[in-house]
């Protein structure tokens, strides 16, 4: 098999790049017009957000549990015993603003964007895009809008809900089994977190919201290729919006302030 | 009513169509046919501008549909039935859903009429009380009728068949034949047919044209095709294994 060329990369990024643009420019143009698909909008959002909650509750407990582990763990080696009490804001900066957003990013990229990239895949493969054309209906209006809405809606909420139950995992942890003053705990932590810090997180799962859906659209929208194309659309989804988040996080924690 | 006017599209290097000139006045029944891979297929997506063509023009009604605007693009779409060669039923919507997609977004009906037309639609192409079941539940031919009752729900202007027989038995094939002739006759609709069937061409047809290496090889009414000196086109409508075309 011959190799690409350096050039072939370059050109390939920016033509995938300028599709991505132009699909995220269709979507917001078509954001308000009507017809409104509500009852698919709806299914999205069951879809996005309520169905998540099991693998958001899982991951982001075990994220609250094992950086209130390495957390106490830290005090108690470098500063010493008794310092262990200011883990508590320490944790909760950390899940708020990086840990749950990207943790939440990353689940619903597999599980929602995968299946997104699927089921639009096998309708474009299967012609029923052309079919829904066909019909006089706008296939951005009628898959993409509802979805990147849904998407962009729910992230911050399962943020929000896992941001909650992570600072309890942090909180379980460093009180419960390490026997920390569980007063001076929730005192340190009220004392030195601040709304902003929450906020950031959300602003950023708005964002990845926006991402996961946008890249599991188009990956969908050029499936090629029978069952092996919405394969490889799956995986390129999942693979593509994962680095994504991840880039665009460190940029966001750098842009946004505090 | 539809005018095709010197129309090029290629795939890489592959060039399917190479000029194709059409046609099609008000309430006429045109039936293209050619061999598998010839582009009959990318010619209808044309049509209905699911295809923007390398080259060439588009017009229905005298609006030129290759450089319009989605929304301009989908006011018209909505004046076209399409049954596609795959049928393209919506694999997440039972059968009634598939019919009344149309008709529940673009017109005024209500409720009760709207159910009313898919019943009506689906005895139309011989398919009674499968309204809940999901295309999966469905043969093939079932699904065909399916997508022929969606295609002709919401009473288009101008319809466009995707071989509308393949995959059906002859009986019902003629059925079908005789609901496109039906459809001509009560709505005066446009129709563009499909399909390497002979037997369904000669009998819906007023036009036949023939493509062959992405043009239109020849024209006219079924008579005169059946007399065709045109050696590609008399291998084709005989089904002869030996010809020109097995050399190209």
């Amino acid at each position: 098999m011959q190799a690409k060329s350096p050039f072939r990369y370059f050109s390939s990024f920016f033509q995938q790049t300028g599709e991505v643009g132009l699909l995220l420019f269709k979507t917001f143009k078509n954001l308000f017009k009507k017809p409104w698909e509500k009852k698919i909008f709806l299914q999205q959002l069951e879809e996005v957000g309520v169905k998540s909650l099991p693998v958001v509750s899982l991951t982001a407990a075990f994220g609250g549990l094992v950086f209130g582990l390495q957390t106490y763990v830290g005090f108690h080696r470098y500063i010493g015993p008794g310092s262990e009490t200011y883990g508590g804001p320490i944790i909760s900066l950390g899940l708020t603003k990086e840990l749950i957003p990207i943790l939440v990013g990353l689940m619903v990229s597999g599980r929602v964007g995968s299946a997104i990239a699927a089921e639009i895949g096998t309708m474009k493969i299967t012609e029923q895009i052309d079919a829904l054309f066909s019909l006089g209906a706008n296939p951005i209006r009628y898959l993409v809008v509802p979805r990147t809405l849904a998407c962009m809606i729910m992230l911050p909420c399962l943020t929000m809900y896992g941001d909650v139950i992570g600072i309890a995992g942090g909180f379980f942890y460093n009180v419960y089994i390490m026997g920390v003053n569980r007063v001076l705990y929730i005192r340190y932590t009220l004392l030195y977190i601040q709304m902003w810090d929450v906020l950031s997180g959300l602003i950023k799962a708005v964002i990845f919201g926006m991402v996961i859906a946008i890249i599991s659209c188009w990956q969908g929208l050029k499936t090629e290729g029978g069952a092996e194309g919405v394969g490889k659309a799956t995986t390129q989804t999942v693979v593509v919006a994962s680095i994504i988040i991840l880039i665009v996080n460190f940029f966001l924690s750098r842009a946004l302030p505090g | 009513m539809i005018r095709v006017i010197d129309l090029h599209i290629a795939f890489g290097q592959n060039k399917v169509l190479r000029g194709i000139n059409l046609t099609l006045k008000k309430g006429e029944t045109l039936v293209v046919i050619g061999q598998s891979g010839s582009g009959k297929s990318v010619l209808i997506k044309h049509l209905i501008g699911l295809i923007k063509p390398d080259k060439g023009e588009v017009y229905i009604d005298g609006v030129e549909i290759t450089r319009l605007k989605d929304d301009e693009l989908h006011k018209i779409t909505r004046r076209f039935g399409l049954l596609f060669q795959g049928t393209a039923l919506f694999d997440s919507m039972t059968v009634a859903q598939n019919v009344s997609f149309g008709l529940e977004r673009y017109t005024d009906l209500s409720r009760e009429e709207i159910q009313e037309r898919v019943n009506e639609n689906l005895a139309l192409v011989g398919l009674r009380g499968i309204e809940n079941l999901m295309p999966y539940e469905l043969s093939g031919g079932m699904k065909k009728r399916v997508g022929l009752a969606r295609a002709i729900a919401y009473r288009p202007d101008i319809i466009l068949y995707d071989e509308p027989s393949t995959g059906i038995d002859p009986i019902r094939a003629d059925a079908i034949n005789d609901l496109i002739i039906r459809m001509k006759h009560e709505l005066n609709v446009s129709t563009v047919i499909i399909t390497h069937d002979m037997t369904s061409a000669y009998k819906v047809a007023d036009k036949i044209a023939m493509l062959y290496a992405g043009r239109i090889i020849e024209e006219g009414v079924p008579a005169d095709i059946k007399k065709s000196q045109n050696p590609v086109v008399q291998q084709f409508i005989r089904g002869r294994a030996k010809g020109p075309i097995a050399k190209w």
